[in-house]
């Protein structure tokens, strides 16, 4: 029962095995699927921008849609970016999980794309290749003493405080009084908050527990976010300065000479720039509580020069850096350099300059200065059949909004192709059985959303058994254990 | 029925009761009134709707693509249960769920009755600020309950903004300075 099809998963096990509905043909059959002839679109990542453009590609088309990921867990940076305290914005994992199970889509993790299966190989499988796979990389600082033990990305300190598998190791030294943060964007906010956070306030979020209990030991006290240009071009948005001037215990740090001429320029200000800077300007004149034992400030008009070293010369113990002033106004104002320097001592260096996307494959094409997949409107650069959304398309700025209403713009463009006539429909394309089949060959197994559901569910059981909303398994080993077992 | 597809079947009946089981595990911003889980509440709700037709208000929404959808729906309800539970094709509304952490449910109010409204929250206003196309009458959907006088009122859904402009804009202010 259930193994008339022949396939070659129960070679692998010693016991039957029943292989997952979504990959049964006779499931196909019964439920009246997808017929051999209908449009099979690959997406390449499993973040919001994949989850999005399957999404529309299954409410306006009649496409399967297959979604690929690296790890065996979906939702990229939902899962991993988003700052533990900000449950809500996490809801949206509702909507994707509804997608995953829509009876045209299906999500294979642990697939490596570039390294597991060549970009060729999903272009010869499927009619269109979307590639939704983000910006895994960071903007260095390219200064003197950036490599020192103390200075982190806060793409990685964001990692690991969120459980993503690459930065369990990361174990910053939390020993020092200051902090000094570079970027002023809502990551820099979040990596502040959470330094500054008291640790009640987090016992009960998703953090893992070697970053609460590494928090709940933290001398850090002090914290400074510093921005190369002035107060009226700061790159974060009124929530997230909200919540940090409401953080329980902690002053505002700010130098009232940072904001000379700001109150002059309000008036003429649209309203969001105008309630951001009206804010800082209350913090900069309240200070807050003389009593509170830990303080926050920004720091304008000041860019990196060099990470320094203490005598030893073995990690970082302060940072130069050099003043600016600004030319120009608004949101194109250029900072340049004056020739001042002031030096910063601090023990705890975290550049959060922005993330940044990198190649995947040599057949893609990939435009290095702006680090994204050259394209028109989501179509990839003298690529048919190939199209991009999300960071890797538009550059690593904006909200999971922001990626949705692209990820849907994306959709768009592919479905116009489609109908246009543009991608040949005619010919059939095999999808995930040839892909899956392919991988087996090279001992790769994948993990389907049904297999996530488990590692999700242990994950919840384990939280639950500490007071918190789960405990991310922070081990891709443990997590493939348990989803195949 | 094969033996397979029984097996589907079974698979899928247990995915469907899952997901409605399934509510936010987050806690919801809630406005004044109340609202359900967004995963199964549809079916609660067309319930409760037959059986209180007295409090019944009309609202239409002038859709992206030019279209006007009209509803009744009840007081007490907020403009996202709305949109959620009558189906609305609105591409990409409300996903946060409710919660105040997006503004995809930005919905821009005729001027007479927007002034009847109550005060915008801080909290709500934060997230305004980040809509697209923000007007002096855009208000949040998730934060905006009816009420018997706001019957037969219209709703603008705003346009979403487009890629190609953000990134021309952006262009500019992404080189680091020459240090």
């Amino acid at each position: 029962p259930g193994l008339h099809c022949k396939r070659p998963w129960n070679i692998l096990r010693e016991r039957t095995f029943f292989p997952p509905a979504e990959l049964c043909p006779a499931y196909s059959r019964v439920r009246g699927l997808s017929s051999s002839s209908s449009p099979r679109v690959c997406i390449v990542g499993g973040g919001p921008a994949g989850f999005y453009t399957a999404q529309q590609l299954l409410k306006v088309g009649n496409a399967a849609v297959d979604i690929y990921e690296r790890l065996p867990v979906p939702f990229g940076l939902v899962r991993f970016g988003v700052a533990p305290d900000h449950p809500e914005v996490k809801n949206v994992i509702n909507t994707f999980t509804q997608t995953a199970q829509h009876e045209r889509c299906s999500f294979h993790g642990n697939v490596n794309v570039g390294k597991d299966v060549t970009i060729d190989e999903l272009r010869q499988a499927y009619h269109a290749v979307v590639l939704s796979y983000g910006a895994e990389g960071n903007r260095s600082m390219g200064i003197p003493g950036e490599d020192l033990p103390g200075v982190f990305s806060a793409k990685d300190f964001v990692g690991w405080y969120n459980g993503l598998p690459s930065n369990k190791e990361l174990h910053p030294d939390l020993s020092f009084e200051t902090a000094v943060i570079l970027g002023q964007g809502n990551v820099a906010l979040d990596v502040a908050r959470i330094l500054l956070a008291p640790v009640e306030m987090l016992k009960e979020t998703d953090i893992t527990q070697n970053a609460l209990e590494a928090l709940a030991g933290s001398k850090v006290r002090r914290v400074l976010i510093v921005g190369r240009r002035g107060p009226l071009q700061i790159a974060c948005t009124i929530k997230e300065l909200r919540e940090m001037v409401n953080l329980p215990n902690t002053r505002a740090d700010m130098l009232p000479a940072d904001f000379e001429g700001i109150a002059e320029a309000l008036k003429d200000l649209p309203r969001p720039r105008k309630r951001l800077t009206e804010l800082m300007m209350k913090a900069v004149k309240e200070g807050g509580d003389d009593k509170a034992e830990k303080c926050c400030g920004f720091r304008f008009f000041r860019s990196p020069v060099e990470v320094l070293a203490g005598a030893d010369g073995k990690r970082a113990t302060g940072i130069r850096l050099a003043l600016n002033k600004l030319e120009g106004s608004g949101e194109s104002a250029r900072a340049e350099v004056t020739g001042q320097l002031e030096d910063v001592d601090c023990g705890l260096i975290i550049s959060s300059i922005g993330y940044k996307s990198i190649p995947i494959d040599p057949a893609v094409p990939f435009d290095p200065r702006r680090a994204i997949v050259p394209n028109e409107m989501g179509r990839v650069q003298d690529t048919a059949g190939l199209y991009c959304s999300g960071w890797v398309k538009r550059g690593p700025t904006g909200v999971i909004a922001t990626t949705m209403n692209d990820s849907f713009d994306t959709a768009h463009v592919l479905i116009q192709d489609m109908e246009a006539g543009k991608l040949d429909l005619s010919v059939n394309k095999p999808g995930a059985q040839a892909i899956t089949a392919l991988l087996q060959t090279r001992g790769v197994r994948t993990v389907l959303f049904s297999q996530w559901e488990k590692i999700n569910a242990e994950e919840e059981k384990r939280g639950k058994s500490q007071g918190k909303a789960r405990e991310k398994l922070l081990d891709v080993d443990e997590m493939l254990k348990i989803a195949w077992s | 029925m094969s033996a397979c597809a029984l097996r589907v079947f079974v698979q899928r009946a247990a995915v469907m009761r899952k997901a409605a089981h399934q509510t936010f595990s987050q806690t919801r911003a809630f406005p004044q009134c109340v609202t359900g889980s967004y995963t199964h509440s549809r079916g609660i709700n067309t319930l409760t709707n037959s059986l209180r037709a007295e409090e019944k208000v009309t609202v239409h929404f002038l859709n992206r693509d030019g279209k006007r959808i009209t509803v009744k729906a009840l007081t007490g309800e907020s403009l996202l249960d709305v949109v959620v539970n009558n189906d609305l094709d609105i591409d990409g509304f409300g996903a946060c769920e409710g919660t105040l952490a997006c503004s995809t449910c930005h919905l821009i109010f005729e001027e007479g009755v927007y002034k009847k409204l109550g005060a915008v929250s801080d909290e709500e206003m934060d997230m305004l600020d980040l809509a697209y196309g923000l007007t002096d009458t855009s208000r949040l959907g998730c934060q905006v309950c009816l009420r018997k006088d706001l019957d037969g009122m219209i709703l603008r859904v705003p346009d979403v903004i487009s890629d190609a402009r953000v990134d021309s804009e952006k262009e500019s202010s992404t080189a680091p300075p020459k240090v």
